[in-house]
C-alpha cells in the first residue's frame, strides 16, 4: 500500500480459486465427484470435505474453490475429474494469481482475531486427547451444518457425551509463556451460551464450568449468566484446574480441581471444552508493516486514546476485534463508527461512485389467476429437526392455487433467493409463500427477491414455522408437522388475496437532532457536522460535558478534563453545529426523515425540524443507601473518590487504610445488572493512590473482578502493588460500622474471606463504594417522545442486541453512550461514532422509501364519528371536507400501519392495506376449514 | 471551498473510469468488515471488501447461534 489519506493505492494479489466465479452456479456436482478428501477447515477439521468444495453452505460468494495443496491435479497433474463434470465449464485449473491495483480514499482494517491455540501449552491435552476440543470446535459440533449435523457427539467414538466440562480462561489472564496476560472478554458469555444450547440438545446433560471470575459485564449478560446457572445439572466451580489423564478404554478425560470445601479432587468427563481466548490475527506484524500502522505490545492495533477507531496513520481506520478483544455488538458499533470516520474524511466525494440498484420491470399480474409458489425452509436444523419439511412441501403442492412447491436448506441463502427469483419468472408465479422463520428479520429480503423476480413485493407472504412451530413444539414432532401444514395452508389462502401496493418516496430533511450534550452526544454531533450535516445538539443543563465532568483520568491515563474542554471547544466552533443548552423537549412529531421537535427554554419555545435523532442522554451514579453512605462523610462513591484524588486532598492522600466495596446497588434484585465500569474505576483509583502514597493500605472487596479486556493488566498491576483483593459472597456482604477507638472515629469493615474461611476486620480511614450506574428517571419521557423502548432496567433498548446495537426499532432514531448501558469513555466514543455512522446512512439519502401497507378510508362508508382520529397514535388521520361532508382522511406518510383505527371503525370504512379483512378472513377460514 | 470540492469530485469521477477506483477499502470480511462495508455503501461510498478466505463471514460464520437471542449466526 502506498499513498496517503484521500488517495491510497493498494495492490492486491488475488489468489487463484481455480474456478471462474461468474460461471460457477454452486451446484456442487464437482464436489460430489472429487476423489480427494480433505479435512474441512470450516468445521475445524472435525469432518471431511473435498479438495474442491464450497467454503460453507451459505457462503458468499457461493462458488467452489480448490484447495491447491490437496488437489491431485494441482499437485502432480493427475485427475481433473471436476473439469469434465462441470456443465458450465467453470473450472480453470490453470488459473494464476492476479494482481489488482485499487485506488481508494480511506482504508478500514477489520482483520478480526485468531483463536488462542491451546497446543502451544501442552498441558491442556489438546491435539493429543481426542475428547479435548476448543470452544470454536464445539460451536461447529453444536451446529446443524457442523461435523455431526447438529447432534452433540464427541470426536473419539461419536457418542453423545453426557458429562461435559468447560475450562475458562484458556490462553487468557495468564502470565506464563505462551499465554496472554489480558482477558479475552467474550469467553464467559459464549460458554454460558454453549451450556444453554447443550441443555437444549440434551436436557439430561451434566455441564460443569471451571472458572475464575465470571465476567458478565455486558448488557443483559448478568441475566443470561443466571439463566445458565439455574439450569438443572449445571455446576459453576471456581477453581484453577489441570487436565489429569485420558482413560485408555473410554477416552474420557479427567480434570483435577480444588474447592474450599472439599480440597483437591479429580473427576472424569466425557468431553472437555477449552474456552479459548482471542489472539491478534496471525499475520499481524506483516499487516502492520504493509499499512504502516503501529501495534500495541499485545499485537492489537494501536489506536488514538481519544478515538479507538483511528489507527496511528491518517485515513486508516480499525474496526472489530483488531482493536483488542471485543464482542460482536462492539464489533458492529466500531464498524458503523469506521463508516462515520471515513465519511468525515471523504464527505466531498460522497455518492460520486455509487450506482443505484436496478430491478426488472414489474409485471402486471392483476388479470391473472393466483399462481402461488411455496418454499419450505429447513433453516438448517432449526425447523428441519422438528418439522418434516419434505412432507410439508409435498402437502403445499396439493393446495388450491399452488402451482409450485419445494424445500430449501436455507431459503435466505443468496443462491436460494436467486433461485426463487428465477422460479418466479420460469413458472409465472404471481404469489410467493416462504415457510421459514420470522418476517421481522426476513420479510425485507424475500420482498426483494420478488422484485428481482419481476413481481410486486407485496405479493409475498411468510409462514412462520420456526417461532410459531418448531421452536415451541420441539418435543411433538408429528403434531408440529401438522401445525406447519396448517400455517402454510393459511398463508397460501392469504397470499391469493394479496394486492400489489406502491411504496412512497419520502424526502429526507438532512438535519440531525442530538439529545444530550455529554461525550456521547458531542462526539456524534461533531462527527455528523464534520460529514457535512447540520446538527442541533440539545442539553438540559447549562453546560456541556455530562458525567465526564466528574471524571478526571482514565485507566489508560487520559486527562479527561483536557480532552473534554477541547471537545466542547470544537463543538461550539463548528459552523454546522448549533448548541442549545438549558432546554427540555416538550413534543416530538413526525417520522424518519421528517421529525419536528419542540424545545422549551424558560418561557421560550421553538420548533426544530430534523431527519434523524440520536439519543445520548447518559446515566448517573447511584446514591448508595448502604454502608453508612450519607451518614459518615468518610464514605464516598468511586466518582467522588476520583474527584478528591484529582484535587489532591491531603486527608485522603495521608490516609493509612482505604477500603473499596464493589457492586453497591447493582447485581442485586432491584438492579439485576452489572454496571460494567466499576471494577475498572476501583482499580484505576487504587493504582493512582498507590502511586501518590505507596504506603497506603488498600483493600478491594469484590464479588467477581470484571476488569475485562486489556484492563486485566491493570488489575494484575494493582495486585502486584499490594492492593489486597478479597472476594465476598453476595449472601455474606461486608459489614460496616463507625466505631470510636483511641479517641478517633474509624470505619470498621468486617468481611468473610472464603479463601481463609474466616472473618476479617479492617479498620479503614476511608470507604469508597463502587456505586452502580443507574438510568435517568427522564428516560421514560424520552422513550415516549421518540416511541422507543426501554429495557427492564430502564436503559434504552436497541433494535437488536447483536446486529443493530445503536439503532432503535423506530426508524431514524439512534442511540449511544450510557443511555444504552454503562460503559467506559472509550466505548462511549466508539458508540457515538457508530450512531453517527448509522445516522449518516439516512441523512446521505435524498429520499427514503416508506411502506405501502398503510390505512385507507372508503369515504362512502365513513360516518364521520371521529373514533379513528382519537385512537391513531401517529396523528395520521384528519377530517377533510368532501361534497358528502366531513370524512376521515389518512396521511399515508404519517401512517405507520398499526391498524388501531381499523379495529375501532364501527362501519369498517378504514382498511389497512396488506392486512385487509378479506385477506385475514381468508386466512382464518383456512385455519378452521380443514384440519 | 465548494469549488474545491467540485473540482475534487470531478477528478474522482474521471478516475473512476478506470475500473478499480473506489472510496474505501475494507480489509477483512468478518462481521465487522461486512457491517462497515454495508454502512459505507449505504452512505454513498463505493467499497472494496477484501478477504483472504474464499468466502466472507469470518469467525462469526463458524458460530452456531449467538447470545442472548440464540439467533443463528449466519
Amino acid at each position: 500500500m502506498e499513498g496517503e489519506a484521500g488517495e491510497f493505492n493498494v495492490t492486491l494479489i488475488k489468489k487463484p480459486r481455480y474456478i471462474e466465479e461468474e460461471k460457477c452456479t454452486g451446484c456442487g456436482a464437482c464436489v460430489e465427484y472429487c476423489p480427494i478428501k480433505v479435512e474441512d477447515e470450516y468445521n475445524q477439521n472435525l469432518s471431511l470435505n473435498k479438495a474442491i468444495h464450497i467454503y460453507f453452505s451459505q457462503a458468499v460468494p457461493l462458488v467452489t474453490y480448490i484447495d491447491a495443496k490437496k488437489c491431485s491435479f494441482l499437485k502432480n497433474e493427475k485427475c481433473a475429474i471436476c473439469e469434465g463434470i462441470c456443465k458450465n465449464n467453470a473450472i480453470d485449473l490453470c488459473q494464476k494469481p492476479e494482481k489488482i491495483e485499487v485506488e481508494v480514499g480511506a482504508i478500514v482494517l477489520s482483520p478480526g482475531y485468531e483463536i488462542f491455540d491451546p497446543k502451544l501449552q501442552g498441558n491442556y491435552g489438546y491435539g493429543t486427547m481426542q475428547n479435548v476440543v476448543t470452544s470454536l470446535d464445539f460451536e461447529r459440533i453444536l451446529c446443524s451444518t457442523g461435523p455431526y449435523e447438529g447432534e452433540i457427539r464427541r470426536p473419539s467414538d461419536r457418542k453423545h457425551p453426557h458429562k461435559i466440562a468447560w475450562i475458562q480462561c484458556v490462553g487468557s489472564r495468564q502470565v506464563i509463556p505462551g499465554g496472554n496476560s489480558y482477558c479475552s472478554a467474550v469467553c464467559c458469555a459464549y460458554t454460558q451460551k454453549q451450556v444453554i444450547l447443550t441443555k437444549d440438545h440434551d436436557a439430561q446433560a451434566e455441564c460443569t464450568i471451571f472458572h475464575n471470575d465470571v465476567r458478565s459485564f455486558g448488557k443483559d449478560f448478568e441475566r443470561f449468566y443466571q439463566r445458565a446457572e439455574k439450569l438443572p445439572g449445571i455446576r459453576f466451580i471456581r477453581s484453577y484446574v489441570s487436565i489429569g489423564k485420558e482413560i485408555p478404554e473410554t477416552k474420557n478425560v479427567t480434570i483435577r480441581y480444588s474447592t474450599y470445601e472439599d480440597g483437591v479432587k479429580e473427576e472424569e468427563f466425557d468431553l472437555v471444552v477449552l474456552s479459548v481466548g482471542l489472539n491478534p490475527p496471525d499475520d499481524v506484524k506483516d499487516l502492520a508493516k504493509k499499512f504502516s500502522i503501529d501495534l500495541t505490545p499485545q499485537g492489537f492495533c494501536k489506536t488514538n486514546p481519544i478515538n479507538p477507531i483511528e489507527t496511528s496513520r491518517r485515513g486508516i481506520f480499525v474496526s472489530g476485534a483488531f482493536q483488542g478483544p471485543i464482542d460482536i455488538p462492539e464489533s458492529i458499533v466500531t464498524a458503523s463508527g469506521a463508516d462515520a470516520l471515513c465519511s468525515q474524511l471523504l464527505a466531498y466525494r460522497r455518492g460520486e461512485l455509487s450506482t443505484e440498484r436496478e430491478y426488472p420491470q414489474e409485471r402486471n399480474v392483476s388479470g391473472e389467476k393466483p399462481r402461488v409458489g411455496v418454499f419450505v425452509c429447513h433453516c438448517g436444523a432449526n425447523i428441519g429437526r422438528v418439522v418434516n419439511v419434505p412432507s410439508v412441501a409435498e402437502y403445499a403442492s396439493g393446495l388450491k392455487n399452488v402451482v409450485y412447491a419445494e424445500e430449501a436448506l436455507f431459503a435466505c441463502a443468496t443462491d436460494t433467493a436467486k433461485k426463487i427469483a428465477e422460479t418466479i419468472r420460469e413458472k409465472g408465479l404471481n404469489r410467493v409463500v416462504v415457510a421459514a422463520c420470522t418476517p421481522r428479520t426476513h420479510e425485507p429480503l424475500f420482498r426483494d427477491t420478488l422484485r428481482e423476480g419481476g413481481i410486486n413485493p407485496y405479493y409475498f407472504e411468510m409462514a412462520n414455522i420456526r417461532e410459531h412451530c418448531s421452536w415451541v413444539h420441539a418435543r411433538e414432532k408429528e403434531m408440529a408437522t401438522r401445525k406447519a401444514k396448517d400455517i402454510v395452508r393459511m398463508a397460501v389462502a392469504r397470499a391469493t388475496r394479496l394486492e400489489p401496493l406502491k411504496e412512497f418516496q419520502l424526502p429526507v430533511d438532512k438535519r440531525a437532532l442530538v439529545v444530550g450534550g455529554g461525550v456521547a452526544g458531542m462526539t456524534s454531533a461533531l462527527s455528523l457536522a464534520d460529514q457535512g450535516f447540520e446538527v442541533y445538539l440539545v442539553e438540559r443543563d447549562s453546560e456541556l460535558g455530562g458525567v465526564a465532568r466528574k471524571i478526571h483520568f482514565t485507566l489508560e491515563g487520559l486527562d479527561v478534563q483536557e480532552y473534554l474542554n477541547d471537545l466542547v471547544g470544537k463543538v461550539y466552533r463548528h459552523p454546522l453545529l448549533h448548541v442549545i443548552t438549558d432546554v427540555t423537549i416538550t413534543t416530538v412529531s413526525g417520522y424518519v426523515g421528517n421529525f419536528a421537535t419542540t424545545l422549551k427554554a424558560g418561557w421560550m419555545a421553538r420548533e426544530i425540524r430534523h431527519g434523524i435523532a440520536i439519543i445520548a442522554t447518559g446515566a448517573e451514579e447511584y446514591k448508595p443507601a448502604e454502608y453508612l453512605y450519607g451518614k459518615e462523610d468518610r464514605v464516598l462513591t468511586q466518582v467522588e473518590l476520583g474527584e478528591r484524588i484529582a484535587r489532591g486532598e491531603e486527608g485522603l492522600i495521608n490516609s493509612q487504610c482505604l477500603v473499596m466495596i464493589q457492586c453497591v446497588g447493582c447485581r442485586n434484585e432491584e438492579r439485576n445488572y452489572c454496571s460494567r465500569v466499576c471494577c475498572g474505576h476501583s482499580v484505576k483509583n487504587a493504582l493512582k493512590l498507590k502511586e501518590i502514597n505507596p504506603r497506603m493500605d488498600i483493600y478491594i472487596l469484590y464479588r467477581d473482578m470484571r476488569t475485562y479486556g486489556l484492563a486485566e493488566d491493570s488489575y494484575r498491576e494493582a495486585a502486584n502493588r499490594d492492593v489486597k483483593f478479597i472476594r465476598y459472597e453476595p449472601e455474606n456482604k461486608p459489614q460496616v460500622e463507625a466505631v470510636e477507638e483511641g479517641g478517633h472515629r474509624i470505619l470498621r469493615v468486617t468481611v468473610a474471606d472464603p479463601v481463609l474461611g474466616q472473618k476479617l476486620e479492617i479498620d479503614a480511614d476511608l470507604l469508597a463504594l463502587a456505586a452502580a450506574v443507574v438510568p435517568l428517571a427522564t428516560n421514560a419521557e424520552i422513550s415516549r417522545f421518540f416511541k422507543v423502548a426501554l429495557n427492564p432496567d430502564g436503559f434504552f433498548q436497541e433494535a437488536h442486541v447483536k446486529l443493530r446495537p445503536v439503532d432503535f426499532a423506530a426508524e431514524g432514531v439512534f442511540l449511544c453512550g450510557m443511555a444504552h448501558y454503562p460503559k467506559h469513555l472509550s466505548e462511549t466514543i466508539s458508540q457515538a461514532y457508530g450512531a453517527a455512522g448509522r445516522a449518516a446512512t439516512i441523512l446521505s439519502k435524498d429520499s427514503i422509501t416508506a411502506s405501502g401497507a398503510v390505512c385507507e378510508v372508503k369515504e362512502s362508508d365513513c360516518v364521520s364519528c371521529g373514533v379513528c382520529l382519537s385512537v391513531c397514535a401517529c396523528g395520521a388521520i384528519e377530517f377533510r371536507d368532501t361534497p358528502q361532508g366531513k370524512k376521515a382522511w389518512v396521511n399515508s406518510v404519517l401512517c405507520e400501519g398499526d391498524g388501531l383505527c381499523t379495529a375501532k371503525c364501527p362501519t369498517g370504512a378504514i382498511q389497512l392495506k396488506h392486512f385487509t379483512d378479506e385477506e385475514l378472513v381468508a386466512q382464518i377460514d383456512a385455519a378452521v376449514g380443514e384440519t | 471551498m465548494d469549488q474545491l470540492y467540485k473540482n475534487l469530485a470531478d477528478s474522482i469521477r474521471k478516475s473512476s473510469a478506470d475500473s478499480h477506483a473506489g472510496d474505501v477499502m475494507v480489509v477483512g470480511g468478518g462481521v465487522s468488515g461486512v457491517q462497515a462495508s454495508l454502512d459505507l455503501a449505504a452512505s454513498g461510498f463505493k467499497v472494496y471488501l477484501v478477504d483472504r478466505a474464499p468466502a466472507i463471514g469470518g469467525k462469526m460464520a463458524q458460530l452456531d447461534k449467538t447470545f442472548p437471542t440464540n439467533d443463528c449466526s449466519i
